[in-house]
């Protein structure tokens, strides 16, 4: 269970050209299940994803995970539970060119020091799974749209996280590709993941999967949420 | 501790990975720090083994020499000052030299002429070095002549060529029979050019010096121990001067790995964002910069060490030969014996290496506390 209580988040505090991005939040999410925040840009969407991520600390408010207060951790603890909890897919998916496909799903299991063999294998039945096992060794900047996508799924998914986020994951999708994703979605939803997703494409906000929808607007929930 | 080693060994594939990305930068970087630590290693590796190699000779030459002066300058020392020396308390024996220099207009060189103290060659012979029968294009069996000090042509038949494994010490020798030495330098018998004198306990060479300086006030008394500490500050100098030379170039090889190292492209920074925001900590990232820099410069440490022995011990260090060796028409050809110091090894590597992982890793960290969100704008 996410809880977070009157979260607020300004950039440039202090500063002439100070913005609140989120100006108190109050918010309850259960763990399981698929959820989408929904507002126009700058209604403080990827913000809040941020720190529901662990990605950023609120500038005041709680955010507890399980019961836990993570707001004030310092960034070593962050980074753990960052890792051991969420993963991430990223608007422009975020994959490091030069480098395969494979090895990109690879990178967030580096650190943890687990045997490399297994993780190659681990790899690479994730990226069965997407559909993507003849791209395993294509560089990444050879990659369509899609096919990065599912890439940063896969690399979302490397170290078996409780919740995937995904910032505007049709942003850069075309509707055939937008439904694969969805697809997708809905079958980490049947792996009891939870997925949390910003989007202002009207097509991931009223599809099936998806079970809760969570307005926001200039930095507040929008209707009650 | 086996996670402790998946986690090193996944984050050296990751950096040779990273390294491989980044082909033309780190090829250029390699290519420049090697051919520092190349130049570095061949001075150190070059004048080290020269010391060492006349270390090795000075063991085998007299623990000490006695010679003659007149006004301050060296004259032939006469066979009467050998029985006073014979006489001291100590001396275990004393024999008198008969050497010098005599200039060969043909080749326009110096060599050094000696007689033998024992196995000499017989009168009209001579035993050259293989410097001088390479000046002279000589072969076992050809004549050489020399004008003697009053006009009168000297022939020697060579009779032997002196192997060039000793060509340190041996290269412009020529060794005569005594009769001919004196024939050619106008020198009359009972007179040397010094005296060798050795000792029969070696902690005692100082007192038999002092005592035979007190006997013989008109002599000058040299001991082994003084030359050799000539002979190491000769090449400490000349090794000085090569390095304070090349002190430049090291210096504007740092600020090159400076600028190279720190100067973070806007894709490093992107892909530093990436991995901190898929979990990676500080410490990972800087952990993997370290990597990366010690990859490039322990390959360039070993590229250009390996080179630089290379240049020294198999191909005769032909960069550094003329500045090291000395100042002469003979030079001799000789391959030096591999010798190495680990501590000259560990100075070499601690200024190379660790200033580049230093440079490396300073910018890095900076870089690596961005909070990482910045990649979700």
């Amino acid at each position: 269970m996410i809880r977070l209580s009157q979260v607020k988040k300004a950039f440039n505090q202090g500063r002439h050209n100070e913005f609140w991005a989120l100006r108190g939040v109050d918010l309850h999410l259960e763990l399981g299940g698929v959820t989408v925040f929904r507002g126009p840009s700058g209604s403080g969407k990827t913000t809040l994803l941020t720190m529901v991520g662990c990605l950023a600390r609120p500038s005041s408010g709680r955010i507890s995970l399980g019961g836990r207060d993570i707001s004030a951790l310092p960034e070593r603890f962050l980074t753990d539970i960052r890792r051991s909890t969420f993963g991430f897919v990223f608007q422009s998916f975020n994959l490091l060119k030069g480098i395969t496909a494979l090895e990109n799903v690879m990178i967030p299991a580096y650190p943890l020091g687990g045997d490399h063999g297994a993780l190659k294998r681990r790899a690479l039945a994730l990226l069965e799974r997407l559909e993507m096992a003849d791209k395993a060794q294509s560089l990444a900047e050879w990659l369509s749209g899609g096919e990065a996508q599912r890439v940063a799924i896969a690399r979302a998914l490397i170290n078996d996280p409780q919740v995937v986020i995904a910032d505007e994951p049709t942003a850069n999708l075309d509707s055939e590709r937008s439904a694969q994703f969805l697809d997708i979605v809905a079958g980490l939803k049947r792996d009891g993941k939870t997925v949390l997703m910003t989007s202002h494409d009207p097509l991931v906000a009223e599809a099936p999967v998806v079970d809760r929808v969570v307005g926001l607007r200039d930095g507040l929930i929008d209707g009650g949420g | 501790m086996s996670g402790w080693f998946s986690r090193q060994r996944s984050l050296l594939d990751f950096a040779v990975s990273s390294l491989a990305r980044r082909k033309g930068k780190t090829l250029g970087l390699l290519a420049v720090y090697g051919l520092i630590v190349f130049v570095l290693a061949s001075a150190m590796l070059f004048s080290h083994a020269l010391r060492h190699e006349a270390k090795q000779v000075l063991a085998g030459t007299p623990e000490v020499l006695v010679q003659r002066l007149i006004a301050g300058r060296h004259d032939l020392i006469p066979d009467t000052h050998l029985a006073a020396i014979r006489a001291i308390r100590g001396v275990k024996s004393a024999q008198g030299r008969l050497w010098g220099y005599l200039f060969d207009p043909a080749a326009a060189a110096n060599y050094t002429l000696m007689v033998p103290p024992a196995d000499a060659p017989a009168a009209g012979q001579a035993v050259i070095g293989a410097g001088v029968a390479a000046v002279r294009d000589a072969a076992i069996g050809d004549v050489m002549s020399f004008r003697a000090h009053d006009g009168a042509l000297v022939s020697f038949t060579i009779q032997a060529i002196i192997e060039p494994e000793s060509a340190l010490v041996s290269a412009d020798l020529f060794l005569v029979a005594e009769a001919d030495y004196r024939r050619l330098f106008g020198i009359p018998d009972g007179r040397f050019t010094d005296i060798v004198v050795t000792v029969r306990n070696p902690r005692e060479v100082r007192t038999v010096a002092e005592k035979i300086d007190a006997a013989l006030p008109d002599t000058r008394i040299i001991l082994r121990d003084e030359i050799r500490r000539t002979y190491e500050s000769v090449f400490d100098w000349r090794e000085g001067m090569v390095l304070l030379l090349l002190s430049g170039a090291v210096l504007a090889f740092f600020i090159f790995a400076w600028e190279k190292a720190s100067g973070l492209s806007a894709e490093e920074r992107r892909e530093i964002g990436i991995l901190k925001a898929v979990g990676w900590e500080t410490a990972d990232v800087i952990a993997l910069k370290s990597l990366e820099g010690l990859v490039v410069s322990l390959a360039a440490f070993l590229l250009g060490y390996l080179l630089a022995w290379l240049h020294v011990f198999q191909w005769g260090a032909p960069l550094f030969e003329p500045v090291l060796k000395g100042w002469s028409v003979l030079y001799p050809d000789f391959r030096l014996t591999p010798h190495v110091d680990e501590l000259q090894v560990a100075t070499l590597f601690f200024f190379t290496v660790f200033p580049y992982t230093l440079a490396n890793v300073v910018p890095i960290w900076r870089a690596a506390t961005v909070d990482p969100d910045q990649v979700m704008r």
